[in-house]
């Protein structure tokens, strides 16, 4: 597969104005964490970034329970179990941090949230590139209220998004100033996000 | 006005007219590169201000940070964090407003009334800014110096610095000799005025000492025919190869109880001592000093009764006269007149350099210089006076500057009344006569004198008091405070007053090799080819 082909990881099943989650096709086939990612609702494309992933089963009344006291490995497990591939799934909940409409990119939400069904995109490494070249989205991280800790949410985008920079130090160095503002108010924080991401 | 590639440096975030601008660093500059007296211009939204670097800090956005500062070994920490939560800060005193305004385009840079607004763009100035404040070579403007670290020369406008009375001081070695040379040389050249220089050391007229080498040129050996040594101990002059003019003398009669008050406290005398000599001169006339020292105690012990002069006071003053009487150059009768010679050489436009050689003490240099120049004084207002009488601008002399070293002994709060200097420091130009005053202890000099100098040029002073006394009156006082006592002990001075339009640390241009000879003289040789080339055109 060419390397700048986008990689369908899901389907939206759940959407909000600044959030969407998906379910995975396969089961553990999931976005990293702080990846960045893709959907559509008619004309405008979403850009969300993968902070969450969570692989529980179908039912909720229906745990699964310990079945491998007999088996060798963690694989055979599976081969023995061949129906729970279909009773567990794979989701990820990403925050939207920007989207493109009208041929422009905009690092603030869109007008109207995902739509279900919608396909979900991993982004090559180009549209990444193009994405990060503003760090406008840091903000809606830094002021977003999630299950996760902030700083390592931020910390695992700036990790991820430095890969597809030919600079990577420069990159993070300048990430780590617009930061350095955004966190003005809490040194500590900033700290443990730059402890996080040094290059 | 745009320049091609400003050096940025960050921008304005807050400041007042009188305390100057506080100027948040960009991150990409470091505050190692800067230093305290460089320039800089900030682009206002309607105007363009010139100033000076007067401080530099350093902020941090978050009182925790300095509680906890981050691992110093880690660059990239430190990377992020510059110029964010840690950053440089200058602090800027705007001096002019330099294009933009439509005064200051069509009359040059302005005094500043104002400061630019919020998040104006700071940058280093640029040579050309800087030549465009401190004007280029001219026949007014006299090149002294660099500013601190640049390349672009400091021109003085003499013109604009004979009109008033200058000082330059700083502690002894700093460099205040070779800088009166450089003036000296300056005025020379642009002729705007004629000087009379009493040169305690013998430091000016033939050739001066130099801590780093070889002797180097006097002013009579730059320019032979624009300058007279006259000596006051031919016996020194001739031991140092000196070829003096003419060898001064002086007589008893010439002195007047007036010189002997300036000479209070060298000569230890009482106050009732220095009242005696004025009654002494009135009852026994123009020759009082001679009959002082020379005649015995009975002679004059019936003139005493009549004065009511106490026998001790009298023996008082008759030891303090002793000690002049015992000079050298003082004799009972000049063989010719000292003033005639030196207002003759200085009305054809020739420089005198009176050299003190073996007479280094104070009471002889006080004595001479003040009764000299009271002298050479009083003809300049005559001759001031006819024309203006006469209302003939041509009739008036050509501006005079004496220059004095050791002022304060001359212009101390206790004699500044009294001796001509402190007359002439006050009264200013209206005579035509100015001073150039050299001195190591400014606080020693009358406030009432300092206040009337026009340009003042300080090397390195560290006495509290004394740089007081120099900066006393000047706007910015404390930020240029930061930048006197930045200097270096040596060849780097600050001048400001009249003759620039804003405070300037600089390095006096270089003098003493070849090339700076060639160069001093350069203009020499081009007026005279001018004038040979004006003789020739009237010819033709």
């Amino acid at each position: 597969m060419n390397i700048n082909e986008a990689q369908r990881v899901g389907e939206v099943i759940e959407a909000s104005t600044t959030d969407f989650t998906a379910q995975c096709y396969e089961l553990y086939q999931l976005p990293p964490l702080g990846s960045l990612v893709r959907t559509r609702d008619a004309d405008v494309e979403l850009y969300g970034i993968v902070y969450q992933a969570t692989t529980t089963s179908f039912d909720p009344g229906r745990r699964p329970i310990a079945r491998g006291k007999d088996e060798v490995s963690e694989e055979a497990i599976y081969q023995a179990n061949p129906q729970l591939a279909k009773l567990l799934k794979s989701e990820f909940s990403t925050l939207v941090v920007g989207h493109r409409s009208d041929g422009g990119l905009h690092h603030y939400l869109p007008p109207q949230p995902a739509r279900i069904h919608g396909f979900v995109y991993l982004c090559p490494p180009d549209e990444v590139r193009e994405f990060s070249q503003s760090f406008s989205f840091l903000d809606i991280l830094v002021n977003a209220r999630l299950p996760v800790a902030t700083d390592e949410l931020i910390a695992a985008t700036l990790r991820r998004m430095s890969g597809v920079h030919e600079d990577r130090r420069r990159f993070l160095v300048a990430a780590g100033k617009e930061l350095a503002i955004l966190f003005s108010q809490d040194f500590n924080q900033f700290r443990a996000v730059l402890e996080r991401i040094r290059a | 006005m745009t320049q091609e590639k400003p050096d940025r440096l960050g921008v304005v975030t807050s400041g007042f007219l009188n305390k100057g601008v506080e100027v948040k660093l960009d991150s990409s500059v470091s505050v190692e590169d800067l230093a305290v007296g460089q320039y800089v211009t900030i682009e206002g939204q309607k105007q363009r201000f010139f100033g000076m670097i007067t401080d530099i800090g350093l902020g941090v956005i978050d009182p925790q940070i300095p509680l906890s500062p981050p691992d110093t070994t880690d660059s990239f920490a430190s990377e992020v964090m510059a110029g964010t939560t840690t950053y440089g800060i200058l602090y800027v005193v705007p001096y002019l407003t330099i294009g933009g305004e439509v005064t200051s385009l069509l009359e040059g840079p302005q005094p500043v009334k104002t400061i630019p607004g919020h998040f104006s763009r700071v940058n280093l100035a640029s040579e050309r800014d800087i030549e465009l404040v401190f004007g280029k070579e001219d026949k007014e403007r006299f090149w002294v110096g660099n500013p601190l670290d640049m390349e672009t020369k400091l021109c003085l406008n003499l013109e604009e610095m004979i009109k008033r009375s200058n000082g330059i001081f700083g502690k002894s070695g700093t460099g205040k000799t070779f800088l009166t040379r450089i003036l000296l040389i300056g005025m020379l050249q642009q002729r705007q005025a004629v000087n009379l220089v009493f040169d305690m050391h013998s430091e000016y007229g033939w050739a001066g000492t130099s801590e780093r080498g070889p002797a180097v040129k006097g002013l009579k050996q730059l320019f032979p025919d624009k300058v007279a040594v006259f000596t006051l101990d031919e016996e020194s002059s001739r031991r140092r190869k000196v070829s003096t003019d003419f060898v001064v003398r002086i007589g008893y009669d010439e002195i007047t109880p007036e010189d002997i008050a300036i000479l209070r406290t060298t000569l230890n005398l009482t106050e009732l001592a220095v009242e005696a000599a004025y009654q002494l001169r009135k009852s026994l006339g123009k020759n009082w000093l001679r009959q002082v020292v020379e005649s015995s105690d009975e002679e004059i012990e019936d003139k005493l009764k009549d004065a009511s002069i106490h026998e001790s006071t009298f023996q008082s003053l008759k030891r303090g006269l002793g000690i002049i009487g015992r000079l050298g150059f003082v004799s009972k009768q000049a063989p010719e007149d000292a003033v005639k010679r030196i207002l003759d050489c200085l009305t054809q436009g020739i420089n005198v350099v009176l050299e003190f050689g073996r007479y280094r003490e104070i009471s002889a240099y006080l004595l001479v210089a003040n009764m000299l120049s009271r002298r050479i004084y009083a003809h300049y207002q005559q001759q001031m006076e006819r024309a203006i009488a006469e209302g003939d601008d041509a009739m008036k002399p050509t501006p005079l500057v004496i220059t004095i070293e050791e002022a304060h002994r001359f212009l101390n709060p206790e004699v500044a009344g009294r001796t001509i200097f402190g007359t002439i420091a006050r009264e200013m130009r209206k005579y035509n006569v100015t001073l150039l005053v050299i001195d190591q202890r400014p606080s020693g000099i009358d406030e009432e004198v300092m206040s009337q100098m026009g340009t003042k040029i300080t090397c390195l002073l560290d006495n509290e008091r004394d740089v007081d006394s120099v900066l006393a009156g000047v706007s910015g006082r404390s930020a240029l405070k930061s930048v006197l006592a930045r200097l270096a002990p040596k060849q780097q001075a600050l001048v400001f007053g009249h003759a620039v339009p804003m405070p300037v640390a600089f390095q006096p241009r270089e003098y003493g090799s070849a090339e700076s000879y060639r160069y001093f003289t350069a203009g020499e040789a081009e007026t005279v080819k001018q004038a040979e080339q004006d003789i020739e055109e009237l010819w033709q």
